[in-house]
């Protein structure tokens, strides 16, 4: 899932599908369809701007010490490039996506916790709260670059979560920290009515799916 | 097309608060629980391509209401309404 694959090359007979959808039929979690080419946006407010001079990010919480990271800091920590199918709740996936940024592990990696949760938190006041062991041995990054190039506003930037493994609206654009905690605290779409977990595999959509 | 561009003014929200409430919600009056604005509902920013619909102070841009309707449920969040004022519906 985490690669594309370009060995699927089979056609369903009767398949009237989108123009790609016969490469990658197994690649759809239940009741999503392939977005191709596009990228949709979609918010609950307005586009925060927050030049680097002024971001940064925090680990707060539970934690044996917070860490405070400036953006030239962030800049300065382990990269990595990650190719990834994304699934938004409202339906539409989107194969082989690239990004770069730094790992979950290696930014949970400079606190010292027990927490079994985290609040990812946001300009804007979005947050959204995902259980550690989701996000943990490579599950999840703070990317901050989208096919080659800085991510833009509309799509988080300057950095948003990314943890393809989830529905994408815990992939919080606009990410500025993460506070641990030893207790799950839902976050914007969890208080009203959205999964608590949102495996798209498990077409976890909606409280109590 | 941008963000702010797709961006509706509050009466995009009235289908859909109309399934809870028995008045036109439009016309209520909201204090923002933020800045403290008062203005009616329908004057309010609406946020409708999320997964859920966000209503936002015209003023502050602070959440007033959300709404999310999923399979036999819909759900309300007021808690950033201070206070609503409900006109009488017309007596003729």
């Amino acid at each position: 899932m985490s690669s594309r694959d370009g060995g699927m090359t089979f056609l369903s007979r009767g398949f009237v599908g989108r123009r790609d959808a016969r490469r990658d039929a197994g690649r759809l979690p239940p009741g999503q369809y392939d977005v191709g080419d596009g990228f949709p946006v979609l918010s609950a407010g307005p586009t925060p701007r927050t030049a680097p001079e002024d971001w940064d990010f925090t680990v707060t919480g539970e934690v044996d010490g917070p860490v405070r990271l400036t953006w030239q800091e962030f800049q300065e920590l382990p990269r990595e490039d990650v190719t990834v199918d994304i699934h938004c709740v409202t339906k539409w996936s989107k194969f082989g996506t690239t990004w770069s940024g730094v790992a979950l592990d290696t930014l949970l990696g400079l606190v010292d916790t027990s927490a079994e949760h985290l609040l990812a938190y946001c300009d804007g006041g979005y947050t959204t709260n995902l259980a550690l062991e989701d996000v943990a041995d490579g599950r999840a990054w703070v990317v901050d670059r989208f096919d080659g190039r800085p991510l833009e506003p509309e799509h988080g930037g300057p950095a948003r979560l990314l943890v393809p493994e989830l529905y994408f609206w815990k992939s919080a654009k606009w990410v500025r920290g993460l506070y641990l905690s030893g207790t799950e605290e839902p976050g914007f779409w969890e208080t009203l009515g959205y999964h608590l977990r949102g495996d798209p595999w498990l077409e976890q959509r909606y409280a109590g799916d | 097309m941008t963000v702010e561009s797709r961006r509706l003014d509050g009466n995009a929200a009235a289908g859909r608060l109309a399934d809870v409430f028995a008045f036109d919600a439009t016309v209520a009056r909201t204090r923002c629980g933020g800045c403290g604005t008062t203005a009616p509902l329908g004057a309010h920013h609406v946020y409708a391509d999320a997964p859920g619909m966000v209503v936002r102070c015209l003023v502050c841009e602070a959440v007033v209401l959300r709404i999310v309707r999923t399979p036999g449920h819909t759900w309300l969040d007021m808690s950033g309404t201070a206070a609503l004022d409900i006109p009488d519906g017309d007596p003729s």
